[in-house]
């Protein structure tokens, strides 16, 4: 009897949690006619990074994938969540690696207090050098491979760069957010923003480096929501 | 003109040292220079040591790493060349300054000290203290017996002496605040473009001591001749200066690029800043970086003034032809314009070329030459004026016929 009690409210949590959990999912298009990526030329000059690629390191401004999805997009709520309610942090730790002199990923996605592992995977140095306009700036070198060091953004700011000025060439971007609700597109433009989303009406907003924001109106229904956005070339 | 040096109280090897203290200032503009086309000042993040080794210290390998190469090649030569001007100092003014050498080595080793003890966080700006002091109680050792050079000389030496210094610790504070918040930018932009402007003007400060060593100086105050036109050389020179401090913020400001095309802008004579154009400028190009109304207008004001400059140098050494043979306003004008078209040219090269680096850079060496040549001919104008009004009063004390003023 006990252990009949005890499944049947095991089964009531999942079943509560799962009702509290939503996602948001869909996909982002760019119209227009996008301009063609271009080679950064100067990995080719660098001897140590030129050494890395065989093949020419190309911009990513614009990765379009199937059915004009665009990649690398940022995409969070941006309205609707309830008045007054805090998060807490999600325990996984995002991870921008530093590879072939690139940043791997472009756009990295984090919450407000939660940790982000910058690491180099060269065998060579690199410093990393935040300049953040709202949350506090840093610059450090990482001289050796595998090195990672753990950052943490107090503060919820938009498009946080981070360059490389040993390889100035290189960049990459961190969104911070206040709340967990936010994802970045895949390769294809597709998106999903999940986590413990209640029912209701959302604003959503995508987010590219070049196009600039565009914004659309969504209702989670039963846990689930769909979303697509269009940004145009610019 | 020649520079031999034939007065027997100004040494002739101490006008050849003072000499190769301006190259290696020209050089350390020319390596800073670069290190800010390339984008490349922040590499080495800690300051006065680079990546917590000592200056020195720092092992090949991680030295010839990318930018670190250009921002440590910077740091080092500037030691050098503090360490050479610290040396002029002393050999300009003579041995009567080694008293003045030992208490501003010993001031700046305590201070050093002192910092140290206040704050251990403080520990790189003591060490920079310290490495200065030592430098300059080292050159206070010196025993040797020498005259001072000329006065003015020794003032230009002086001021070398503290300039030097003063900019060494901008360079440092450059690093240290790059991401401190000071009015809208950060301390980094702010210390950056004071840096560059005074180290331009520390090029024309040792190229002037050059000078007043020179042989060619000496001979300067020969057969004064009034130049009535002298505005222009004013005038060429401050619109120089003007143009070196707007080039220094649209370099600081990342404005080099905010006009692709010329001679048009955007093909129009002024180009439109309202949002919706910017965002239209932006899209042509690959960064995504925006850009401001401001950095246009920068720009636009930047390449008006460059043909002002060069009007009021073209009209400063037409007036200059008036001069006799040999007036040093009349040589310098020639060299002048000569200048001016390099440099006219190297800014034109440096929108085409997307602001290549190597060109951007040569843009700011000449631009240095070009206001040091300005502020010799200022310089020379002022010479001869004072010459001249005091023949004149002279002459006109025994009542001589007036010498006539060239047009």
């Amino acid at each position: 009897m006990k252990n009949t009690l005890k499944v049947v409210s095991m089964a009531a949590a999942v079943a509560a949690s799962s009702a509290l959990a939503g996602e948001i999912t869909g996909k982002i298009k760019i119209n227009g006619e996008v301009p063609p990526a271009r080679e950064i030329t100067p990995i080719k000059g660098d001897k140590l990074c030129g050494a890395l690629h065989t093949k020419p390191v190309m911009t990513r401004t614009y990765i379009v994938g199937a059915d004009h999805g665009l990649a690398n997009v940022a995409v969070y709520i941006k309205a609707g969540l309830p008045a007054g309610k805090t998060y807490t942090a999600p325990a996984t730790k995002p991870l921008i690696d530093q590879v072939g002199c690139v940043y791997e990923p472009l756009i990295t996605v984090a919450m407000v207090g939660q940790t982000v592992d910058i690491k180099n995977s060269d065998a060579f140095m690199h410093n990393v050098n935040c300049q953040a306009k709202v949350n506090k700036g840093f610059n450090f070198a990482q001289a050796t491979q595998g090195q990672v060091n753990p950052r943490v953004f107090d503060k919820a700011e938009l498009a946080v760069k981070l360059i490389c000025n040993v390889h100035p060439w290189m960049s990459g971007y961190v969104h911070v957010f206040d709340h967990p609700f936010f994802a970045v597109s895949d390769k294809d433009g597709n998106f999903t923003i999940q986590g413990d989303l209640p029912d209701g009406k959302y604003t959503v907003e995508a987010n590219h480096l070049k196009s600039g924001m565009v914004t659309g109106e969504v209702e989670v229904k039963g846990g689930k929501a769909t979303l697509n956005l269009e940004l145009a070339v610019k | 003109m020649s520079f031999s040096n034939p007065h027997p109280s100004q040494p002739v090897w101490l006008f050849r040292f003072a000499a190769l203290v301006a190259l290696a200032t020209l050089g350390l503009v020319c390596i800073g220079g670069l290190v800010t086309s390339k984008g490349v000042g922040m590499s080495v993040p800690d300051w006065p040591t680079s990546f917590g080794y000592g200056m020195f210290a720092l092992p090949i390998s991680m030295w010839m790493t990318g930018g670190v190469f250009h921002e440590h090649t910077h740091r080092v030569w500037a030691s050098g060349v503090g360490l050479l001007v610290v040396f002029l100092a002393r050999w300009t003014a003579g041995s009567a300054s080694r008293k003045t050498l030992a208490r501003v080595g010993i001031a700046e080793v305590l201070a050093g000290v002192i910092l140290m003890q206040i704050n251990p966080l403080w520990k790189g700006e003591a060490h920079f203290l310290l490495g200065i002091g030592g430098v300059v109680l080292a050159a206070a050792a010196v025993g040797w017996k020498n005259a001072p050079a000329s006065r003015l000389s020794v003032r230009l030496a002086w001021a070398a002496f503290w300039l030097v210094q003063l900019q060494g610790s901008l360079g440092g504070l450059r690093v240290v605040l790059d991401s401190w918040a000071i009015g809208g930018t950060t301390g980094g932009t702010v210390f950056g473009m004071i840096h560059g402007c005074l180290g331009q003007v520390f090029f024309v400060l040792v190229t002037c001591l050059a000078l007043s060593l020179s042989g060619w100086y000496s001979r300067w105050t020969r057969n004064a001749t009034e130049f009535r036109e002298s505005f222009w050389v004013f005038l060429g020179t401050a619109l120089v200066f003007g143009q070196l401090i707007l080039g220094l913020w649209m370099r600081h400001q990342h404005a080099g690029l905010a006009i692709p095309d010329l001679p048009m802008a955007y093909g129009q004579w002024w180009p439109k800043t309202d949002a919706e154009s910017l965002v239209r400028y932006a899209s042509r190009r690959e960064g995504v970086d925006a850009i401001t109304a401001l950095q246009i207008h920068m720009h636009m004001f930047h390449r008006i003034n460059a043909v002002l400059a060069t009007l009021a140098i073209c009209m400063a050494f037409r007036f200059s032809r008036n001069l006799p043979h040999g007036h040093p306003v009349r040589t310098l004008g020639s060299l002048w314009l000569c200048l001016i078209g390099v440099q006219f040219s190297l800014g034109l090269l440096t929108v085409l070329t997307d602001r290549a680096a190597d060109i951007a850079t040569a843009h700011v060496a000449v631009g240095s030459l070009t206001l040091a040549l300005g502020c010799w001919s200022c310089w020379a104008v002022r010479v001869h004026q004072r010459q001249f009004a005091e023949e004149n009063r002279v002459l006109a004390g025994s009542v001589l016929p007036e010498i006539p003023a060239v047009r």
